[in-house]
Parts: structure tokens; sequence; C-alpha cells
């Protein structure tokens, strides 16, 4: 069995979901300091490819990257490369579809954050970056580690702007999704019902360990507790 | 070194206009709640920032909106106790305290040094939420002087704790603070505190600050109604100023000699309630009055009193004096009392 859509399916979600981590908490941040306003329309901009179906985020992921398009086609043009139809074209898809879940859920844990604790931090000279990182971060650690579990679970199992955007080529693009459609609408039930299992298995671990990772970290909590 | 603040701004309908200056020492900030005091320090630690005005701090401008100088808080050197501390809750009592430490090679030994000081050295790998309240206290200060500031600002520092806890606690804050050679700038709505921690007090009014004065003075002279009210004054009237005494329509116009001549423009009166006394032979400033009721309080009585020929709309009189003193009164429903002239407070 090739075990190409597997590999390619962590790594397309591995690499998106740093990216939204990343993505998502600058966001969440610069955007919960901004006027009300402009908030609320970011916020509804920013959430919208949660509630699109997968198929329209992806059609207009191909009107900006396609070769024909302006960014696509400059791209094309000044580094000579394609964005679409290689494996990590998916992973535009899957960053753009992953990001509201990232985004909201560490909003939700800022918005919870004492900011006394950070003006505290300022007056005793600490440094902006210094008070994200080691206290408001550490803080707010429960909200963003739920955002990241769900951001990387909602990229593993993108199926439809991932299609649209890098396509299926078996040992290239093929990931789990892709492949179990592909294999179905050839009639090889065989293969897709073995894909289906891989899938079910992965996501089982996939959670097992954040239910692992939680109860350990409960468990540390207790500990410090005595 | 001196803290000196005029700062002015607008929140909503409410507006703050600060004007005071602090010496080298502890200056109470004494206000209601809700007067603009948290705000006023906000401002001075540069969380907040006002919209006009000039701060500055031992010769040091720390905001001044004509020349556009506004430092960071990170950059003023001035310490902030929270109310509710602001711990960091991720941190151990040591790493709190480490990471208010700017000069990294003397870390260890500050740290160690504020541990032992204020009698954390058992709790130094605890979290704060492993504390007591006054072990919170505790780190919370030590963080701070480990910043090494120049002033420190004390929000309410005794707001979220029973009564016990804050008398102890209050005689450890002021022995730490009698050892800080910088600006104290303490926040409260509680008289007695300011008394026993500052000499000097600052009265705030609906986000006005009045001119700083002793506090002998504030109890003395407080000057002003919300000032009295703020010293524990609880009997007021408006009263008609005469050469040496006022009268009080409201109260039969009664006369009350005063000590000294009486300011054209006093328009009330205010009497302690503890000022009030059953009239002795020879008292001056009798007021006949009719007992309204008597309160039994925890170490004394209170009684509250019609001046004879008052208005209905009129102030009831507040009398307080011991159990015994009351037990030993022939006549609980008729009563003269008196205040001596120097015990009138004139207002404005």
């Amino acid at each position: 069995m090739d075990w190409y859509p597997l590999y390619n399916s962590l790594r397309i979600a591995a690499i998106s979901t740093v990216a939204v981590f990343f993505l998502g908490l600058l966001a969440a941040y610069y955007i919960a300091k901004l006027p009300r306003l402009v908030k609320g329309v970011l916020d509804v901009v920013l959430t919208l490819p949660l509630v699109l179906p997968p198929t329209v985020v992806g059609w207009l992921l191909l009107c900006l990257l396609g070769p024909r398009r302006p960014l696509g086609a400059w791209v094309l043009e000044t580094f000579g490369v394609r964005m679409v139809m290689t494996w990590w074209s998916a992973i535009f898809a899957t960053v753009v579809v992953s990001f509201p879940l990232m985004y909201r859920t560490a909003r939700g844990a800022f918005e919870s954050f004492d900011s006394t604790l950070a003006d505290a931090g300022r007056t005793l000279g600490l440094s902006n970056t210094y008070i994200f990182w080691r206290i408001r971060m550490p803080y707010c650690r429960q909200g963003i580690l739920a955002g990241m579990v769900l951001a990387f679970a909602r990229a593993l199992g993108e199926y439809g702007a991932t299609s649209m955007v890098a396509g299926y080529t078996p040992g290239h693009t093929a990931t789990i999704s892709t492949t179990v459609y592909q294999l179905w609408r050839t009639g090889d039930d065989a293969g897709a019902l073995k894909w289906v299992l891989v899938n079910m298995a992965v996501s089982a671990v996939f959670l097992l360990t954040v239910n692992l990772l939680e109860s350990r970290e409960r468990q540390a909590r207790k500990g410090g507790a005595r | 070194m001196s803290l000196t603040v005029r700062i002015s701004k607008q929140l909503g309908d409410f507006r703050l206009q600060a004007d005071f200056q602090a010496e080298n020492e502890s200056l109470a900030l004494l206000g209601a709640s809700g007067c603009g005091k948290s705000v006023t320090l906000r401002c001075i630690a540069g969380i907040l920032k006002p919209d006009e005005g000039h701060i500055e701090l031992d010769g040091q401008v720390l905001y001044d909106s004509a020349a556009h100088i506004d430092l960071p808080p990170q950059r003023r050197q001035v310490g902030y106790l929270f109310q509710q501390y602001a711990l960091f809750p991720n941190m151990t009592v040591r790493q709190n305290i480490a990471v208010a430490v700017r000069d990294k090679s003397r870390r260890e030994a500050v740290v160690a040094e504020q541990l032992r000081r204020f009698h954390l050295e058992d709790v130094a790998n605890q979290r704060p939420r492993q504390l007591s309240g006054g072990q919170q206290q505790r780190t919370a200060l030590a963080r701070i002087l480990a910043s090494r500031p120049k002033a420190i600002l004390l929000d309410e520092p005794f707001s979220a704790l029973d009564s016990y806890l804050k008398y102890q606690l209050e005689l450890e804050l002021q022995d730490t603070l009698a050892q800080f050679p910088g600006i104290v700038l303490w926040v409260t709505h509680d008289r007695g505190e300011a008394w026993r921690s500052c000499r000097r007090v600052c009265v705030m009014n609906h986000g006005v600050t009045e001119p700083v004065m002793t506090m002998e003075e504030l109890f003395r002279h407080p000057g002003t109604q919300s000032a009295a009210r703020l010293s524990g004054c609880k009997n007021y009237v408006s009263a008609e100023p005469m050469e040496n005494a006022v009268r009080v329509p409201d109260w039969g116009g009664v006369t009350l000699r005063c000590a000294g001549r009486v300011p054209h423009d006093v328009t009330t009166l205010g009497i302690r309630s503890h000022h009030v006394h059953p009239a002795a032979d020879g008292d001056e400033n009798r007021i006949s009055c009719t007992v309204n009721r008597a309160i039994d309080d925890v170490f004394g009585a209170i009684v509250l009193l019609r001046p004879e020929g008052a208005a209905d709309s009129a102030p009831l009189l507040r009398m307080e004096l011991s159990k015994e003193d009351w037990a030993a009164q022939p006549d609980k429903t008729q009563i003269t009392v008196s205040v001596a002239p120097e015990n009138i407070l004139l207002l404005k």
C-alpha cells in the first residue's frame, strides 16, 4: 500500500496549523484593540470561511492563485512557480478554512485575560513582547491549545477547497480525503475502506493524545498545589 | 524628590481634574468610590493617557501634552500595587519577583534579599493562588520594590480583605513603606487608614482634587462638605453666617457660637456625632431636642435627635455616646445637648 496520502495529509495539516497559530494569534490580539465597528466588520470577514461551503472557498482561492489570475500570474512570472495543483497548494485551502477556528478561540481566550496583569508587567518594566509570550500566552494557553486542536483537525479533514486548488494526483497532491473520494469514484471499495480506516485511526490517535496531554496537565497542576 | 500631577481627562460624562504635588512622603488620596482615584493612579503609571496636563517625578517629565511627552509605563519607575495584586499566576513567587529585577547580574541577590525581607522563603516555589492574602500582598510588594521604583502607588490596598487581616497587613505595609525612600501615593476611601499611614491628604470629589492639607486639618477644618464627609462627619445642616456665630434656620433658628470669625461664604455647618453631648451646666451652644430614636450600636449608643422647632424636612442631629452615658440619662425623650464652639465645622 502506498502511504503517500497519509504523509501528505499530515504535513499539510501540520504546516497549516503552525501558520494558522501565528496568523490567528496576531489577528486576535490586534483586532481586539480596534474600534467596535471595524472589529465587527473584520470579525465577519475573517469568520466567513467557517460558514462558507469549502467549494466556494476553493473557487475564490482559484480566482486569486490561478496561473492566469493576478497573483498567480505574477508569482509564475517572477519565480516560475505555479501556485495551484502542487502538494503545498492545499495549504492555502486548509489555512483559510481552519483560520476562523483558531482566530475565534484565541480571541475568546484573550478577552478573558485579566488586563491588569499586563498593566502590572508594564509598570514593572517588562517589554510588551515578554508580556505577550510569557504572561498573556500562558494565561490563555487552554483556549489557544483548543483552537490549535480544532484547526489541525479541520485541516486534516479538509476536502472541498483542497480538491479544487490542489486536485488529485497520486503520489503528488493526493491526501487521505481526496484519495477516499477518488477510490470510491473508480469503484475500488476495498481501497476506499482501507483509507477510511486509516483516517479513523489517525483521528482517534490524535484525540487520544489531546486527552492524555490535558489530563497530564491537570495532574501537574494538582501536584503543584500540594 | 517630588511628584507633580496636573492632568485632566474626560471619561464619558465624568471629568477628571487632578492637581496636586507630593513631596517625599506618604500622601493619601482620599475619595468616595468612583471619584476617579484609580484613574488618576493609572494616568501616573502610564496605563491610561490623560487628555492633557503634566506629570513630573523627581525632575523627570513623565507626561506633558504640550511637549508631546508620554513615557511608556516601563520607563516611568512607578510601582503600582493593584487591588487584587495582579501576581502572574503562571509563575512562582520567586519568578514573580525575579522578572521585576532589571539588572540581570543582580537578579539572584535581589530576589534572595526580597524573599528574606518579606518572609517569603518558605513559599518561594509556590504559585500565587496557593498563597494566603497576606503572602500575596507581600509578594506583590516585594516584586514592586525589586523593580526599584521612585514612587509607589497603592490602589485601595486592603479592599479585598476582612478586618482582622486588614489590620495585620496594614502594620506590615507601614513597616515596609517606612523604609522606602521614595514617594507613596495611598489611594483609599477609609479616613482611618489615611490617618494612620499618611501625614498629608489630597481629597478628591467627583473627579476634582482639593488642595493638599494635613490630616489634622482635614479633621479640624475640612473646609468643604465633601472633605468633611470623607473625614467621617455625619451631621450637616445649612447655616447663615453671622459675626462670630451661625444661625440654623432648619433647626428653629437656633444660633451657635463658633471659634473665631465666620467667613461670609459659609453655607453649611458640620458637627461630628461624638462632639454632641448631653449639655452640662454652663455649656454654650445648647440645643433642646426630642429623641427621635436611639440605636444600640456595638460599643456605644447612637441617638437621633430632632431639635426643637425643626422643620419636618430638616436633618436629624446624630449623637454618639458611650452606652453608660446614654444609660445614665434620666430623660430619654427630651434632652438638651451642646456642641463646643471649636467643634462646629464651617463648610462651603
